[in-house]
């Protein structure tokens, strides 16, 4: 596929790798925000073509995995109405709640539904007027024009029975979180490219500057996070801070005017609970008021404190980038994608789910394109 | 979760509301309905990357070989 296979290319890759060594000359630790990249990280291999003096820590850039409790909780209790059909991505469905996941819900009678986009919920309410159509609206900025548009599409048709359980999440309040927290480890960063994609990175170029940390915008493919650690490693040797942007090829400096419009029309920033980190100031998007009669929250009740029971998850640490998802000691016996106790063992962006799946156990090694479709 | 993927537009529909625009776009030969809201400067036969039904942006054929390029002129220097 045009755009994809070029930057899976092997030889490429070992060019890029190579030339990382070359410019290391010291220890370096770097953070990739996203939970997409640290999948192909993973998946490709990628860490295990750097110089050891690079050590990768992967960030919270996974909404599933920070969605709080109570909000899940929120979606089970209405998931399980007898008039609501619910919708969500897939990512969501095992999700542990206080006591459940949506696809308990749905084994047991609820209408569950997954969606690909939140379009298709809107058409969902339309061809079913006797229905209340629930959205359960998850994701970054990447994500969040997509919801947008739901509402002020179902606002313009008029659709009085569809509305959205709101957990959207915005990724530099995390960053500024990290780079503040007094044990910080992170030196430089790679910024979440589809993020940037819509938002543009205007907001982290005062970030690099306040942290004195790089920040380099990057893509998703294997050759592009090679590209995004080169460029970082070559701003840190050199002492500089600035962000540079890898992924041209999607993100003008700027972002996207109009996904912006859309996203500022519908949403107004909120403070939000990440699962695991806690509280985040600025760091979600909820509906404005104008929108209120879209929120699922106002048409079915609050959410109610969350009454998770302990577990030997730690999640919240792995979240944080302070372990590593093998250090759990539940991780891929108690713990598993299809039993999960947390929720980076569900997402296709969990840096648990990532290690199961790629079976990054000690003393295994994964090549790249070995997995390559 | 911000995991999205390029296609190339194959047809866009005739609307004059920006929010409602559309597009068919093939994903190595899976074609979805996207939304073209966020990217009204896209044209026939441009690759935009989608995500969640919504075209994200559209891409840039030239920056796109920029890594190609930086690759080609180190192995220049290193020789």
């Amino acid at each position: 596929m045009k755009f994809v296979d070029e930057y899976r290319d092997k030889d490429a890759a070992a060019r890029m790798a190579a030339a990382i060594a070359q410019v290391t000359t010291r220890l370096w630790t770097i953070m990739e925000i996203c939970g997409g990249q640290t999948h192909a990280i993973v998946k490709y291999g990628v860490d295990r073509l750097l110089p050891d003096a690079i050590t990768l820590i992967h960030g919270p850039g996974c909404p599933v995995c920070v969605t709080p409790v109570e909000l899940i909780d929120k979606a089970l209790e209405i998931a399980a109405l007898p008039e609501v059909i619910f919708c969500s991505f897939g990512d969501m469905l095992r999700v542990p709640g206080s006591h459940s996941d949506l696809l308990t819900i749905k084994a047991n009678g609820g209408d569950v539904r997954i969606v690909y986009a939140p379009l298709d919920a809107v058409k969902l309410a339309q061809h079913h007027p006797e229905k209340q159509v629930v959205f359960f609206a998850v994701g970054f900025e990447t994500t969040a024009p997509a919801t947008a548009l739901a509402v002020l599409q179902a606002s313009q048709l008029n659709i009085t029975n569809f509305s959205m359980l709101v957990a959207h999440v915005c990724v530099p309040p995390a960053m500024e979180m990290i780079l503040s927290a007094p044990h910080n480890q992170v030196q430089g960063f790679l910024a979440a490219g589809h993020v940037c994609t819509v938002m543009g990175y205007t907001e982290y170029e005062l970030l690099a500057q306040r942290y004195r940390t790089p920040i380099i915008v990057t893509g998703f493919e294997p050759l592009d996070i090679l590209h995004g650690i080169y460029l970082c490693v070559k701003q840190l040797e050199a002492g500089r801070a600035t962000v540079e942007n890898q992924y041209a090829r999607a993100v003008r400096r700027e972002g996207s005017r109009e996904a912006q419009q859309i996203i500022t029309e519908v949403f107004e920033v909120t403070h939000r609970q990440w699962r695991g980190l806690g509280v985040i100031a600025g760091s979600g998007l909820g509906l404005r008021e104008r929108y209120a009669g879209f929120d699922a929250v106002r048409r079915f009740g609050a959410a109610a404190p969350g009454a998770m029971t302990p577990t030997e998850c730690i999640s919240g640490l792995v979240l944080q980038g302070v372990k590593k998802p093998q250090e759990c000691p539940a991780f891929g016996t108690r713990c598993t994608p299809e039993q999960p106790l947390g929720a980076p063992m569900v997402s296709t962006e969990g840096a648990c789910a990532a290690y199961y799946r790629y079976r990054r156990l000690p003393n295994s090694r994964t090549a790249l394109q070995e997995t390559n479709p | 979760m911000c995991l999205a993927v390029p296609g190339k537009i194959l047809s866009i529909t005739d609307e004059d509301d920006a929010l409602l625009c559309a597009a068919r776009v093939s994903f190595g030969g899976i074609v979805k309905e996207i939304s073209l809201a966020g990217v009204p400067e896209a044209k026939l036969g441009d690759y935009v990357i989608v995500h969640a039904g919504f075209a994200l942006a559209r891409l840039d054929e030239q920056e796109a070989q920029r890594v190609f390029t930086t690759l080609r002129q180190m192995d220049e220097t290193s020789r």
